[in-house]
């Protein structure tokens, strides 16, 4: 169990393009379990990897637990990786993967033999799978042994490389909650790379939101959901996404909807300063509430997705291009076609520089 | 109307609804391909039974032009092809299995240090390697003869051997390494990470991975040395000849004896196919490796 740094770790690929991890500035405490999240390019598989010592740096340095270890190679690292494709190796039985790494650290068989058995147990997995080969196992049985095969090192640190993306969605919803809880009872430090948003909301302590290789926010779930810092980190996080907009600035507000809707002073105060005509209007479709042809903001209904418990209905306002989307009871939806009208809480709207996406007064 | 079109649709099977016109074509298209792969099956297979036929002949029923199809089988040729074959199948066996032997243990290094972990300037080497397959033996046998001598290696099972590790670790390098280069990526990553060296690395991981292919590889390896016989012609007479001179040795001055060449070379062929045969599964699977992910 230790702590992990990025010092102002760096990775260029290309001599002229844009770094895959530029600068990167990241304290993780002890025992706490962080996400890296990001779109595709984002750069955090290939911080994950620095951390690994499967990757290079190229500039600034990685700790672990106090100390540097840019320069380790990755089997003194005293960390253990789960990979995407969990790279399980195909000629040796379950119980021969997870004991592999004890294997190269010349445990004696016995020790061995129960570590793997423990964790064998802590996961799951029946007795009779240690005896079989990968290519015997179902997709989450893999992906168990995978896990087991980092379990059984008792690293100081867990890498987890996208370790759900192969299997089903309701298997991953499922093994989520399990890995998180693991993670709990164990105790260990651990890094862990996705680019669901909603895997990082349910299972960090805290998230680190990446773009082109850039930190973006690292932050609480609740704190990214709240108070995101820019237009990017407020888009990413929550599902269905943040509805944005650019809207026209007037003396009173901003006009959406047919409307103007006033913005909080200190909003209208930093739009002023820098100068701005229009500015991008964020709002949660849980944020637009659906008043009986009072609200203020006017719409016209074009889809409506039925989830059951709710229903997300796609709407056009009017005089805007874009449609928004909003979150209704799912019991009795508006129809399709049918012109809606929304109320909106002046504090629940943020506000975005139109060019920097940086967030307004926040 | 309608009712009973409903109704009569869905009681015939969709097969019976076929147009006439278009189940002809569909027909006559199918028994067209039938035919010519019959066709062409039947005339890589005809020369090979005309082999075996003739093995079983006696001389004077062999030379016969039509071939005749009908005749009282005897075994007299494969009796003598027992009796004259035996140093040249040891000296074949030998050659073989040693130069097979050694074409493994330097190709999947050298296929090792082409793909895995590739050393500076590894396409130059690739390419050097596989530059040695575009001479053609004629050109170099005079110097082959020549250090052959010198080194007083001719006539000797030693010469063949060298030789044929030579002329098959060209290909065997560029197939191991294609094998190689199917190794995942992140298996050798988990591997790293667990602590293991090359050595444990190679032993561990990559080989049972890649085996299949070199069973496949060793049985290419294995087909042209026991099959080369431009090389042990000229640098071999008795003390180090080959199976395949054993072959022509059925075509002396005085004539072509058909029947005693059909026995030696059904014969001959036998070990190859049994072998491939029995390694028929890893043949499959080495030769479709990472077709399917």
């Amino acid at each position: 169990m230790a702590s992990v740094k990025f010092v102002s770790a760096s990775r260029v690929y290309a001599k002229d393009a844009p770094p895959a991890v530029g600068a990167l500035d990241l304290d993780i405490k002890d025992g706490e379990f962080m996400v890296l999240v990001g779109p595709s390019g984002s750069g955090k598989t290939t911080a994950l990897r620095m951390l690994a010592g499967l990757e290079p740096l190229d500039g600034g340095r990685v700790e672990i637990g106090e100390k540097d270890v840019t320069f380790v190679p990755p089997k003194d690292r005293d960390i253990a990786m789960v990979f995407q494709n969990y790279a399980l190796y195909p000629s040796k039985t379950v119980a021969e993967n997870m004991g592999f790494a004890l294997k190269m650290q010349h445990v004696p068989k016995a020790d061995r033999e129960r570590r793997v058995r423990e964790a064998a147990r802590l996961l799951d997995l029946d007795d009779q799978l240690l005896d079989r080969k990968p290519k015997a196992l179902s997709g989450g049985q893999r992906q168990r042994v995978a896990m087991g095969r980092a379990i059984v090192r008792e690293p100081k640190v867990f890498l987890m490389d996208e370790p759900l993306s192969n299997l089903d969605a309701k298997l991953r919803v499922q093994t989520r909650s399990q890995i998180a809880e693991l993670q709990r009872r164990l105790g260990i430090t651990t890094v862990y790379v996705t680019h669901d948003q909603v895997e990082a909301m349910t299972m960090g302590h805290r998230v680190a939101v990446l773009r082109d290789g850039q930190l973006q926010q690292c932050d609480t779930p609740r704190q990214l959901y709240d108070n995101p810092v820019n237009q990017f980190v407020a888009g990413f996080i929550g599902s269905p996404a943040m509805n944005l907009q650019t809207v026209p600035i007037t003396d009173d507000g901003v006009q959406l909807g047919g409307t103007t809707l006033p913005l909080p002073a200190a909003v209208s105060a930093a739009a002023r300063q820098a100068g701005l005509h229009e500015l991008v209007l964020g709002i949660r479709p849980e944020h637009l509430h659906l008043a009986d042809g009072s609200g203020e903001l006017r719409g016209e209904v074009l889809l409506v997705e039925e989830l059951g418990a709710d229903a997300l209905l796609h709407v056009r306002l009017a005089g805007s291009g874009d449609p928004v989307v909003a979150r209704a009871e799912g019991r009795k939806p508006p129809a399709q076609g049918q012109p809606v009208t929304f109320n909106v809480q002046t504090e629940d709207v943020f506000a975005f520089h139109p060019e920097t996406g940086a967030r307004l007064a926040g | 109307m309608t009712a009973t079109a409903t109704a009569t649709a869905t009681a015939v099977p969709v097969r019976d609804r076929e147009p006439a016109g278009l189940r002809v074509r569909r027909m006559s298209g199918q028994v067209g391909w039938a035919v010519l792969a019959w066709v062409v099956g039947i005339a890589f297979f005809l020369p090979v039974l005309w082999m075996v036929l003739t093995a079983f002949k006696p001389e004077s029923a062999a030379q016969t032009w039509p071939p005749k199809f009908v005749f009282s089988p005897t075994l007299a040729q494969f009796r003598l092809v027992f009796s004259g074959w035996g140093p040249y199948v040891t000296h074949s066996l030998i050659a073989t299995t040693v130069s097979t032997v050694l074409v493994l243990a330097l190709g999947v290094p050298a296929a090792y240090a082409l793909s895995v972990h590739p050393v500076p300037h590894w396409r130059d080497g690739l390419f050097f390697f596989i530059s040695t397959k575009m001479l053609p033996i004629v050109a170099v046998i005079g110097p082959l003869y020549v250090i052959a001598l010198k080194t007083h290696l001719l006539d000797s099972i030693w010469v063949l051997i060298i030789l044929y590790t030579a002329m098959n670790l060209p290909l065997a390098i560029w197939l191991i390494r294609s094998f190689m280069l199917e190794v995942p990526k992140e298996m050798l990553e988990a591997a790293e990470l667990d602590g293991a060296g090359r050595a444990r690395e190679m032993t561990e991981v990559i080989m049972p991975v890649i085996s299949p292919g070199l069973v496949s590889t060793a049985l290419i390896c294995v087909i042209f040395a026991w099959n080369e016989l431009f090389l042990a012609l000229n640098l071999t007479t008795t003390n180090a000849a080959t199976l395949p001179m054993f072959l022509i040795s059925s075509v002396p001055q005085e004539g072509l004896y058909l029947a005693h060449l059909s026995a030696a070379a059904t014969v001959a062929s036998v070990p190859v196919i049994l072998v491939g045969w029995i390694a028929q599964r890893s043949l499959v699977r080495g030769l479709s490796m990472g077709a399917i992910k």
